[in-house]
């Protein structure tokens, strides 16, 4: 089994650290991962995003031209990978400041409007970890025990205290993610 | 040489006057005739030796006529490249702390090249000693101009005397260094009369002693000659010296600790 | 020895490897992509780990002229920098080399000439095996393809660098610099405090004083020298080469690769096979020396060879002195901070050798 994850966005919108997190959570599964991010201008506002490869083999390329799974948050980073996606895999997508929505048919989109849901929730901050909520419905490769233990081991000490939170947005997450039928 | 020269044999222990360092080696000095280098070494040597140091001491040597001190001092010494010595004697003294630590550098090494190793070396406050030779010249290249070479004074690329408008100004470092924070002593001296040697001495004891409180970086400029680049006889670039080059960087303490 | 697993950069590994590695001395100055080893090192406090020094110098020319001075001392230190860095640091590197000094120095190489990009490439190639600085001399350069070489490599580098009394580089990109991957980690190495002859540490009374130069006046005498720094280099050849291999027993055509790229070179020799194409990599651990004999034998029974490098073509230069004309030899590569996907490499196995 390997999958194979583009997470593309906004810089601070958290992109990093949910690939991080995802990395952390296959380590505990005794997978082998790989994290990959793009670097540079990028860190300094502008688009980011993290290759994160999960796999029971040894990985081999960091850096590949297709994913089984594309998590986007932002218009650029769709229209960017959208084409990315091997045919069968997965696009999810937060429908904010979204004009032009996904348009391919060989792959299954869900659609989940983190930004809104973590703004009602007055927790803009842990907008990742709701959309990562989502991922881990859709997706059920790495275990939610595994994400909180992953959590804890990304998270410094200090911030231990907002593990509760991170877990509240987790399950909100993966309730509101829905397919999206695309016809 | 033959038995009859050997100097023990010759001069009996109660008459002896004056004796070479043991922290000196039996080499002879490569510097020419009436140079303050040899001075400057003897001095360095006999501090080691008075302070029992020769085991803790490790001295780093520069690119210029100062190269060679390792050939006459009996001490161990890191030759650094041209203007990094400063750098080298960093890390020696952290990673050796407990060892007594110095660099000599001439003028062109710590004031051109290597401004920015002294300059941050005694910001930081490196605990060793730095000891500067400024003789205004590149003296081992052949007589260039230096960074500490006086308005109007000729060498070889400023021929017709340093233009300070085109060429700019000499730098004084000394009185640069006294204004940081890392330094702890700062003084000029000279080597040219017996009087300026036992001062200058005096002010390597001083040095010495801080080095081993670690209280920050010492710096000794030594105003010196040379008679090559000067062109001048051994005499003639005292009294030159005197006249024109203690005006401009005149002799004394620049930073003193507060007693 | 149990080792310990953490997930980390590539960066981050060689800085904890450093310290487990027992290094005495990092000397540094801030450069993207690899000032996470800078900071990870100053977070870690490593003086109380371990005793370590780290400090952060006013320049990379300062930072590699500490490594001297510490070095000089019997002292296992290093430093690291990105290739405009690097650059700078090549007439220390000189120094310490005709000094025959041990250290470790770690380049992250981006894109070049000049400031040029902060993105990842393979450019320096000809700059970390060919000496480098001025005068003939090596470094012994190791070329880790994962978070764990990274690691390992600072533990290897110390010890062939003592080895040899010659400066190792680990080179590097920022791609293994800063990715995350498993790692296992060494435990706690002591920081040795044994005196070596050669080092200066304060001349003992009644035995010879150390004098630590590069400098020589008498022609004669630095030959001698020279031919002593050249029979080093020719024992490193003999004892030294790495290479890992894939798939080249029945291999009809040959990838050559290093670092990032035979990362990337794997997975394309996956995908070739997929498509019933005979396609083997070697990936080379060292750089220097270069396994010159092992491509030789290769040559003879394989087609062609690519040399895969994010370069204008530097490698590829000794693998067809290696091969002397044995074989068809062409280069494919990327530059300017462009990472070559595995399908491009095939694209150009199937233009270039195959089909050509």
């Amino acid at each position: 089994m390997t999958e194979e994850i583009i997470i593309a966005g906004f810089g601070g919108q958290g992109v990093l650290s949910m690939g991080k997190i995802m990395a952390y959570s296959g380590v505990m599964q005794d997978m082998e991962v790989s994290w990959m991010p793009s670097y540079g201008p990028e860190m300094r506002g502008g688009t980011a995003n993290v290759i994160v490869i999960l796999s029971e083999n040894r990985i081999s390329s960091p850096i590949i031209r297709e994913f089984d799974t594309a998590i986007i948050l932002n218009q650029q980073s769709l229209d960017k990978f959208e084409n990315d996606i091997k045919p069968g895999g997965t696009l999810i997508y937060d429908g904010n400041g979204i004009t032009r929505h996904p348009e391919r048919k060989d792959i299954t989109v869900y659609r989940i409007d983190a930004m809104d849901e973590a703004t009602s929730m007055e927790m803009s901050k842990v907008f990742n970890m709701v959309v990562l909520g989502g991922y881990l419905k859709v997706k059920p490769i790495l275990k939610l025990d595994n994400v909180v233990e992953g959590l804890k081991k990304s998270l410094p000490e200090r911030y231990h205290k907002l593990i509760p939170a991170n877990e509240k947005a987790l399950h909100r997450g993966m309730e509101i993610i829905s397919e999206v039928e695309q016809n | 040489m033959s038995e009859s020269f050997d100097k023990k044999s010759m001069i009996d222990e109660a008459n002896l006057a004056y004796k070479k360092s043991e922290v000196m080696t039996e080499n002879v000095l490569s510097y020419c005739p009436g140079c303050g280098h040899g001075t400057a070494h003897r001095l360095i040597a006999e501090v080691i030796e008075e302070g029992d140091l020769q085991d803790k001491t490790i001295g780093v040597c520069p690119v210029g006529c100062s190269v060679l001190m390792y050939n006459s001092l009996d001490i161990d010494m890191q030759q650094a490249a041209h203007g990094r010595a400063p750098a080298v004697a960093t890390a020696v003294k952290r990673l050796m702390p407990e060892k007594f630590v110095f660099t000599y550098q001439g003028d062109g090494d710590l004031a051109a090249i290597g401004t920015a190793e002294t300059l941050h070396a005694c910001n930081r406050g490196e605990n060793f000693l730095i000891v500067f030779i400024n003789n205004a010249i590149y003296g081992m290249t052949g007589g260039q101009m230096a960074p500490t070479t006086l308005p109007g004074m000729r060498s070889s690329t400023s021929p017709h005397g340093r233009d300070t408008i085109l060429m700019g100004n000499p730098l004084k470092m000394t009185e640069l260094v006294a204004k940081l924070p890392g330094t702890y002593f700062v003084t000029r001296q000279s080597v040219h009369t017996p009087a300026a040697v036992r001062k200058t001495k005096k002010a390597l004891r001083k040095a010495v002693e801080y080095q081993q409180q670690s209280k920050g970086t010492c710096f000794i400029e030594i105003v010196s000659n040379c008679p090559s680049g000067w062109k001048m006889t051994a005499l003639q670039s005292n009294e030159w010296m005197e006249e024109n080059m203690f005006p401009f960087y005149p002799l004394g303490d620049i930073k003193v600790p507060e007693e | 020895m149990k080792r310990e697993l953490r997930l980390m950069k590539g960066n981050e590994a060689i800085a904890e490897a450093a310290i487990r590695a027992g290094c005495d001395g990092y000397f540094g100055y801030p450069i993207t992509p690899q000032s996470e080893i800078l900071e990870y090192l100053m977070e870690e406090k490593p003086h109380e780990r371990t005793g370590m020094v780290v400090l952060q110098a006013e320049s990379e020319v300062a930072a590699i002229n500490m490594v001297y001075g510490g070095a000089g001392c019997g002292k296992k230190v290093m430093t690291s920098s990105s290739s405009p860095g690097i650059s700078l640091k090549q007439e220390g590197l000189s120094y310490i080399a005709g000094a025959e000094l041990p250290c470790l120095v770690v380049n992250i190489v981006r894109g070049g000439p000049g400031l040029g990009t902060i993105q990842p490439a393979q450019s320096d190639y000809f700059q970390a095996v060919k000496g480098g600085g001025h005068g003939d001399y090596k470094l012994l350069v190791l070329a880790p393809a994962s978070v764990q070489e990274m690691a390992d490599f600072v533990e290897l580098g110390f010890e062939l660098a003592f080895k040899y009394r010659n400066p190792v580089m680990i080179l590097s990109d920022g791609i293994i610099g800063q990715m995350m991957e498993k790692v296992y980690l060494n435990p706690q190495k002591e920081r040795s405090s044994e005196n070596l002859e050669w080092a200066t540490t304060g001349k003992p009374a009644g035995s010879e004083r150390t004098i630590i130069t590069s400098l020589e006046l008498d022609s004669a005498k630095q030959e001698v020298f020279n031919q002593k720094l050249i029979d080093k280099y020719r024992e490193m050849e003999r004892s030294e080469v790495r290479v890992e291999e894939f798939q080249t027993e029945d291999a009809d055509y040959l990838l050559v690769s290093y670092g990032s790229s035979a990362r990337i070179c794997q997975r394309a020799v996956d995908l070739a096979r997929a498509e019933g194409l005979k396609v083997g990599l070697i990936r080379l651990i060292t750089l220097f020396p270069f396994p010159k004999k092992r491509l030789e034998e290769l040559a003879g029974s394989v087609k062609g060879m690519m040399a895969v490098e994010m370069s204008a073509g530097q490698m590829v230069e000794d693998v067809m002195l290696s091969v002397c004309g044995k074989v068809p030899v062409v280069h494919f590569g990327r530059m300017g901070g462009i990472i070559p996907t595995p399908e491009e490499v095939i694209e150009n196995l199937k233009t270039k050798i195959i089909g050509g």
